[in-house]
């Protein structure tokens, strides 16, 4: 799955459309994927996170979350660079099952389809969800 | 048989309540085309899908779009037999059409994300969660009977 520079480009316009909404919009995707998912699975990566509505941490670790997809949309042409630390940390120290990289991915295009929806056409989407993808498939990359 | 606590039953209607069967089934089987052009592969008689304005304006999408998502409120009407509701369905799916149960999924997230934009602040968290379990109870249900 490659990036094509349509995608690069409508990627990058979706990051500059919501601006400094990045934070408030990792915080409420991870609110979505971890406290209300269908699956419950995600909630066992935060035994020591406190759970609850409106939960500090949850949203502490969303803004983080959007900072590193941030961070991915910059510098869109090496997305395995820009996110290798982190790449490192998810084999090493975290490791996520990879499931679960799809299940953030679906949440935080619902954040943007919610606050935003006019800015998800569907080619945005599918550039977007290929994007989503991407960094998935970087943060597993070293896992075996 | 599938448990639904009354918050989740009244999230579901009420976003159902609202949504526009044609529109939204059309938009989220357009979606579904555009953003895993694979699945395209079921629609070779479907005439022009070769980019996503053709496919968004494509009849013959709109028009199987309404169908599928008509078929999905049949699930609502009956929460408590989802299996029973799509259980020919899940045979005709199998025997006739071919379709490989993954796709079942990947158009439920679609609509998920298809009710999302149309209800904005309103598709809460919690409205997002029952809707989840609903299309996963569905897609299940639609592969249930294959072999």
């Amino acid at each position: 799955m490659v990036l094509s520079s349509a995608d690069k480009n409508n990627v990058k316009g979706v990051f500059a459309k919501i601006g400094g909404q990045a934070e408030a919009y990792g915080a409420e995707t991870l609110e979505r994927d971890v406290m209300f998912a269908a699956y419950p699975q995600t909630k066992t990566y935060f035994p020591h996170f406190d759970l609850g509505k409106g939960s500090a941490q949850v949203k502490g670790h969303g803004k983080k979350v959007a900072a590193a997809l941030v961070e991915a949309a910059n510098n869109i042409d090496d997305i395995a660079g820009t996110l290798s630390k982190l790449s490192d940390l998810h084999a090493q120290k975290l490791r996520v099952d990879p499931v679960n990289f799809k299940l953030l991915g679906q949440c935080f295009l619902v954040v943007v389809a919610s606050h935003n929806p006019a800015v998800l056409t569907p080619e945005v989407h599918a550039s977007l969800d290929k994007f989503l993808c991407a960094v998935g498939n970087v943060l597993t990359a070293k896992y075996r | 048989m599938v448990h639904w606590s009354a918050e989740e039953k009244q999230l579901i209607s009420s976003v159902w309540g609202k949504v526009n069967v044609e529109e939204c089934g059309a938009e989220a089987l357009a979606r579904l085309l555009i953003v895993y052009p694979w699945t395209q592969r079921f629609f070779s008689d479907f005439g022009n899908l070769s980019s996503p304005t053709a496919i968004t304006g494509n009849p013959k999408v709109r028009a199987h779009g309404k169908k599928v998502l008509t078929s999905f409120g049949e699930a609502i009407k009956n929460l408590d037999n989802i299996k029973g509701t799509f259980s020919k369905l899940s045979e005709l799916h199998c025997e006739k059409l071919h379709v490989d149960p993954e796709n079942f999924r990947l158009l439920g997230d679609i609509l998920v994300i298809v009710l999302a934009s149309h209800f904005g602040r309103d598709f809460t968290p919690a409205c997002q969660f029952a809707w989840q379990k609903l299309v996963g109870v569905v897609a299940h249900a639609l592969a249930r009977k294959y072999h």
